[in-house]
């Protein structure tokens, strides 16, 4: 049970730092941090299988898919001076102070509504895999049909298009 | 041993969710953009882990996995978007891009 606190504060600094960091690459490793303590919260609410892939898609793939296009895109230095230049105490003032009203809505309103406590047995992957390709078929067949789309949008995106080295098409393909 | 209140996971949910949207709000920067995103997802999937072992039911875990999917799909095709920005306007500036041309 402190366990659970431990990692939710870890989650909620490493956040924080996330969001004010000027540079890149160090936003994204207290990103991983953040994403590896969510982890042990998953595993002390008992989900240790949902605990594991947190750590392998999100920490593992998603992270490093963003720092592979953080080296592609070859940034400097200057990247950094120019996020100190975008990110001002003026521009963080509105909207911290219109979502942390809305939290302490949110806040109140849970707690005014009590629900109990999580003191349930762990769920494994056994009772998840029974549920996924049970009732939620459908769902396993809309996530293939989704990701299919994701790859073949991004590789239509990503794609470098070709130069048109005819003079007379030059002009046409400018604008 | 393993008695946490439900309020208080929906709570950290709730937390990580707005540091996500104040950051999406306040970054010019398109890849920031991208990763608040990330942290708002994640936080929207810690709420349903909670909501599903409160009920000792396997359809929350369910629900994260799907939201794992989107968040993999969502991110492939934003960084490819990101990458022709970038290779077009030289800049990651999310005010440069606010005109559209058909």
């Amino acid at each position: 049970m402190i366990t659970f606190y431990i990692a939710a504060a870890v989650a909620v600094l490493a956040t924080i730092m996330v969001i004010t960091r000027y540079n890149m690459i160090h936003a994204l490793l207290y990103l991983v941090v953040s994403f590896l303590a969510i982890a042990i919260v998953f595993y002390v609410l008992g989900a240790p299988f949902v605990a594991a892939l947190e750590v392998i898609v999100y920490a593992g793939a998603i992270v490093v898919l963003i720092i592979f296009v953080i080296m592609m895109l070859n940034l400097k230095q200057e990247s950094v001076e120019q996020e100190k230049e975008w990110l001002t105490k003026n521009i963080l003032i509105g909207p911290a102070v219109l979502s942390v009203i809305l939290l302490g809505e949110l806040v109140y309103m849970i707690s005014v509504s009590g629900s109990g406590t999580v003191d349930q047995p762990t769920l494994d992957a056994k009772a998840v895999g029974m549920s996924l390709y049970g009732p939620y078929v459908i769902g396993v067949e809309l996530s293939g049909i989704l990701l299919m789309a994701g790859i073949v949008g991004a590789y239509h995106l990503g794609r470098q298009r070709k130069k048109v080295v005819h003079r007379f098409l030059e002009s046409s393909q400018e604008k | 041993m393993n008695t946490i209140p439900v309020e208080v996971g929906l709570i950290l949910a709730g937390i990580l969710f707005m540091l996500g949207l104040i950051s999406v709000l306040m970054r010019r920067n398109i890849i920031f953009m991208l990763i608040s995103v990330e942290i708002m997802l994640n936080a929207a999937g810690l709420a349903f882990i909670t909501a599903g072992a409160k009920w000792a039911q396997a359809d929350g875990q369910v629900m994260f996995i799907f939201i794992l999917t989107m968040a993999a799909a969502e991110v492939s095709v934003g960084l490819a978007l990101i990458l022709q920005i970038y290779h077009q306007l030289k800049t990651l500036d999310s005010d440069a891009v606010n005109k559209m041309k058909g």
